[in-house]
């Protein structure tokens, strides 16, 4: 167990949380990785991290205060989920396979539902209507959009490819669906986002194909509280 | 409107002596006369309140509806002098109510229910109790204070009695009003679902306070209360229970219903009803049953059940749930015309008004304050506001306090005063001001748009990974069970109660995808004209890049495994071969000829419904108007993408085409080969109609009409042709296609062939016996009517074969239009194929018309509608 993850449950929720911001506001971006990671403000009490860390050091088969690909695939939901895989690869940052608690908090943290601060300061807007569509304008970098899209982009251009597309959509649909149906589907989604006429989707066409939806609705888990 | 006064002003005469002709039955037919009667009224009032859209846009149809009543009530009281009709508890519990709630459980959108499935309980459950509880005190504190009339006999179990049935929020005012309101959907789903899962807390507490009222007071004791508790949790789980094992029932039952399509809609509504009945008999909830079964039982019946019957089950539904809606705030009004049963307590009918008010207001607010902080998304003030303002009271109250003992409960008409007047306030002010409340407040509104394949992927992809990193952390969250129940549905339920066809078929990703396509190919049809050019194309469901729309057409065309190829390589490679063209034509025609009308003799049979004529025929219609969309559309595009390598052929065919119609054999090649390669897409030949049927249904239920199926010759013409164009198709499903006789005895193959060879085989037979003389009159008539669409006679037809044929797309874009009334296919291909642009709106919309007006058109020469199609043909092919 290193010393600093040692730490972590041990020192105070604030200061934890001033050290989460400034990891998320340093180290998010893999290099290549085209997104500014978003000011990610872990107001995480006391009692999440300490959680959140025994829930970590159980994983934790190695005890050697990292995480390792094999540990995730031990969570037995975890390997019948089909994109299991892709969200175990959320976790490590390029290149690595080992992840430490900060780390994982980062990544977990994408997931965190919005604040009421933020929510209330968003809804100030006159027109309820589009006050999603404002908030998409003004907050360009949904953690929820960018870790979703990183599911798919596996190359990280910047782009989903027909391919990268393909490939998720096979993990997802039942076997009975032929690829040639795949490959349909897979085109047909693509038309849909496209908007460049790239045959690609990019990430600003993946924001805006989703704006009708809630995604930080959808993308938030109250397991942070 | 005529007053339905008929029902009360009808006495049967005296009986008459003697044997006699007809005989008045009045007592006979009574009570189903009556019935009609009232139904008839309510839907001619429906009509007539939606002639105005400016009143029906602000006074909810509800409100109309009572006020109807009152007047139809008025009515019948003048002439009757005594109110004859009310809103019998039975009738409304046994008949009325069950059509509204199985019509809201089953088209509830089960996954939003689920999400705020704790917040809906709650509402339901602690909100009502709440109510009833505090409104009941309340108007018991203002009676123990003396400020009600002391008629109003009534202890402290009277007023909670009173309460617990003044207190429930009623599904279908809710229904009603909020159908019409459009608020956004969580709120809507939170209000609807409490006021249907409030039922069991409703039932319990008026049972049991009835018990009470009835034992006294002073013979309840602490069991009592104790029995009343576990009540509750019996009569709604039990509820619940038989709900679902009547959902399970009928989607196992509509796993083996393959045989007998046609009773398939009545097992839904008879086993939902089965459900409600059971319910009601060992006094559960019935509502929650028949919710429950609507809910669970839709995902297994939808997939078992063809799409036939589920537009049935739908609109039945539909037209049962308005109906009963339509008749219960109908007798509501009529109802509360009935005085004598009314005893006004103005304290009484205030306080009420102001404490069901209140308490809402109250109980949505502290409970909302609990809830936010579970809750993802909070609701906020303006939320809690329509919510309290929303709790509208309606027939399930009324009913409940008509069935209450007048002996036992001194002070039933009190409450039905008071109950009719809640009622009305809230179902009359409440909904009339909602509107404008939920204008004004800013309330977030529903957006209704389609749902699109990036939506619906990237929600399940969602899904996938909140359930993934609910796992990672070790939460046990909504997303955790969620995951859990779609593996077990999966892995257990599905294969059980789906049909094997259906459940391999089934994935939501695709299901989506091919809804969005036929959402197109109707789209395609529904913008007429105007969807031809591709510059200007566009489909609702894809805001970009359309001109590529139409290869997602072609997959699905491809894997319904119907014999289409929309290919563009096949049609590149048979270019330049005369025989081909042959083909081309020949297929062209094939697939762009209407079918022969056929008449059909007249089968009739209860247990199978034999496809309308007329649908088929539309369908028809409709595959031939969307092949042709499709064609024009790969025309355009295809010009498009192969401008540099077509520009020249293009041009160059256009100048001789202007030069001479004379030209020798080989320029006649070249021109030739450029308006047909570009205007059709060779190997169009769609399979029956598959185009717009399920592709996912495999037992298909239509058979066969006549079909132009194109074969007989075909060693003879392999032997001659090359095989390019069975080679150049690449999907294996891809039928080939194959010449007719008709096709070798082609005009331009040979020079002295006279008209009779043309009737070939097949389209001698496609006559039928009848026709078969009418037919031969119109052969030998043939000769002379042969030429219109080209400027040259007969004659000259054969002898200038070639240029002819090349001449054909021009004359027929200028002539065909006005002259022949079914072969305009060429001129709509050839006009858009020179130029993507030019393709005018009017044109295009005339052409799309002109195959329905086609049959109408009097046919000058022929005797019937067949044979002129198969001359149609001929001439065609003449050409």
């Amino acid at each position: 167990m290193t010393s600093e993850a040692g730490a972590c449950p041990l020192v105070g929720g604030a200061s934890l949380c001033a050290c989460a911001r400034g990891l998320a506001h340093g180290g998010g971006a893999g290099a290549g990785w085209p997104f500014a990671e978003p000011p990610l403000l872990l107001t995480v009490s006391h009692s999440q991290i300490t959680r959140l860390y025994s829930r970590f050091t159980s994983l934790d088969k190695g005890e050697n205060g990292t995480l390792s690909r094999e540990d995730f695939q031990r969570i037995p939901e975890l390997a019948i989920n089909p994109l299991g895989d892709r969200i175990i690869n959320a976790f490590f940052p390029e290149g690595e396979d080992q992840v430490n608690f900060r780390g994982f908090m980062r990544t977990l943290a994408h997931f965190r539902p919005i604040e009421d601060n933020e929510k209330s300061k968003d809804q100030n807007g006159p027109e309820p209507l589009n006050s999603r569509s404002n908030k998409l304008h003004c907050k360009k970098y949904e953690p929820s959009y960018t870790i979703a899209f990183r599911l798919y982009d596996l190359d990280k251009d910047d782009k989903i490819s027909r391919d990268e597309l393909l490939q998720v959509l096979r993990m997802m649909v039942g076997v009975n669906i032929s690829d040639e149906q795949l490959g349909s589907i897979a085109d047909r989604t693509i038309q849909e986002a496209d908007q460049d006429g790239d045959s690609a989707i990019s990430f600003a066409e993946f924001v805006k194909v989703l704006e009708k939806v809630d995604v930080e609705q959808k993308m938030s888990i109250r397991f942070l509280h | 409107m005529q007053p339905p006064a008929s029902p009360a002003a009808s006495p049967g005469p005296g009986a008459p002596a003697g044997s006699e002709l007809l005989r008045w039955q009045w007592r006979e037919v009574q009570v189903p006369c009556l019935v009609a009667a009232w139904i008839l009224v309510a839907s001619l009032a429906k009509i007539v309140f939606h002639l105005s859209r400016k009143v029906t846009s602000v006074v909810p149809e509800s409100c109309l509806l009572i006020l109807l009543g009152l007047g139809l009530g008025g009515i019948v009281l003048a002439v009757a002098k005594k109110a004859e009709y009310q809103l019998e508890p039975n009738m409304f519990f046994l008949f009325l109510l069950p059509p509204i709630v199985l019509d809201s459980g089953y088209f509830m959108p089960s996954r939003l229910f689920f999400n705020n499935i704790g917040a809906i309980l709650t509402y339901a459950v602690v909100g009502t109790l709440w109510n009833s509880f505090a409104t009941g005190v309340a108007l018991w504190g203002l009676h123990q204070a003396g400020l009600m009339d002391p008629g109003v006999e009534a202890g402290l179990m009277d007023f909670l009695l009173f309460g617990s049935l003044i207190s429930a929020v009623d599904p279908v005012a809710v229904l009603a009003v909020f159908e019409e309101v459009h608020v956004n959907e969580t709120l809507f789903i939170i209000v609807f679902g409490e006021s249907l899962l409030n039922d069991a807390v409703t039932v319990v507490l008026y049972k049991v306070f009835n018990s009470f009222v009835e034992l006294g007071p002073a013979h309840i004791h602490a069991t009592d209360y104790v029995k009343g508790v576990v009540s509750f949790f019996l009569v709604s789980l039990g509820g619940t229970a038989v709900g679902l094992l009547f959902a399970f029932l009928l989607a196992l039952i509509t796993r083996f219903t393959k045989r007998v399509r046609i009773i398939e809609p009545l097992f839904v509504f008879l086993l939902a009803y089965v459900a409600y009945l059971a319910a009601e008999m060992v006094s559960l909830s019935s509502i929650l049953a028949v919710t429950f079964c609507g809910i669970c039982c839709k995902k297994y019946v939808e997939a078992n059940i063809s799409q036939k019957s589920r537009t049935t089950v739908k609109y039945t539904m539909k037209t049962l749930a308005s109906s009963s809606e339509t008749i219960i705030f109908m007798f509501l009004g009529i109802s509360a015309v009935d005085t004598s049963k009314w005893a006004w307590d103005t304290t009484l009918v205030l306080g009420t008004l102001l404490f069901i008010l209140l308490f809402r207001a109250v109980g949505v607010v502290l409970q909302t304050c609990v809830l936010n902080r579970f809750r993802l998304i909070p609701l906020d003030r303006i939320d809690q506001v329509v919510m309290s303002y929303g709790g509208l009271r309606g027939a399930v109250a009324f009913a409940l306090v008509i069935l209450l003992d007048g002996a036992k409960v001194k002070a039933k008409d009190y409450f039905v005063a008071t109950t009719i007047v809640v009622v009305f306030f809230t179902v009359i002010v409440q909904g009339l001001t909602i509107k404008p409340l939920v204008t004004w407040l800013k309330v977030k509104r529903s957006d209704h748009h389609k749902p699109t394949l990036n939506e619906e992927l990237h929600e399940h992809a969602f899904d996938h990974i909140l359930a993934a990193v609910e796992d990672i952390v070790g939460h046990h969250g909504y997303h955790y069970w969620r995951d859990k129940w779609e593996q077990f549905d999966k892995k257990y339920l599905s294969q059980l109660l789906m049909r094997k066809s259906a459940y391999r078929l089934r994935d939501e990703i695709w299901d989506v995808y091919y809804k969005l396509n036929i959402r197109d190919a109707i789209s395609f049809v529904d913008q007429g004209g105007h969807v031809l050019s591709a510059a200007k194309l566009s489909l609702p469901s894809m805001p970009s890049r359309t001109s590529m729309s139409e290869s997602s057409v072609t997959n699905l065309l491809r894997e319904s495994g119907s014999g289409a190829c929309l290919d563009l390589q096949v049609i590149d490679t048979v270019r330049s071969r005369r025989d081909k063209e042959d083909a081309v034509m020949h297929h062209v025609l094939r697939g762009s000829l209407y079918k022969p009308r056929r008449r059909y003799k007249a089968s009739y049979s209860r247990h199978f419904i034999s496809p309308d004529k007329q649908e088929r025929q539309d369908k028809e219609i409709f595959r031939q108007n969307m092949k042709r969309r499709l064609e024009t559309f790969k025309s355009t595009k295809h010009n498009v993408c192969s401008s540099k390598s077509k520009a020249r052929l293009k041009e160059k065919g256009r100048k001789k085409k202007g030069i001479s119609l004379t030209s020798d054999s080989p320029n006649g090649k070249t021109q030739r080969n450029v308006p047909w390669q570009e205007a059709a897409p060779v190997l169009v030949m769609v399979s029956s109609d598959e185009e717009e049927s399920n592709s996912s249904e495999t037992e298909r239920e239509d058979d066969e009409g006549i079909v132009f199926i194109a074969r007989a010759t075909d060693e003879v013409l392999q032997g001659k042709k090359t095989p390019s164009s069975l080679d150049v198709c690449p999907s294996p499903c891809i039928i080939p296609p194959s010449p007719t006789l008709a096709e070798k005895e082609l005009p331009w193959k040979g020079d002295q062939a006279d008209l009779a060879v043309y009737v070939s085989s097949e389209t001698t037979k496609i006559v039928p016996v009848d026709m078969q003389k009418a037919w031969n009159q119109s052969i030998s008539s043939l000769e002379s009517i042969a030429s219109p669409p080209g400027i040259e006679t007969g004659p000259q037809h054969k002898r200038f074969a070639c240029p002819v044929l090349e001449e054909q797309p021009q004359s027929a874009s200028q002539a065909m239009p006005e002259q022949s009334s079914c072969f305009q296919f060429p001129s709509h291909v050839s006009k858009s194929s020179r130029s993507q642009s030019d393709s005018s709106p009017d044109g295009t919309e005339q052409q799309e018309l002109q195959p329905l007006m086609a049959a109408e058109e009097p046919s000058r020469i022929l005797p019937s509608m067949e044979p002129r199609w198969l001359i149609q043909f001929n001439r065609a092919s003449q050409l």
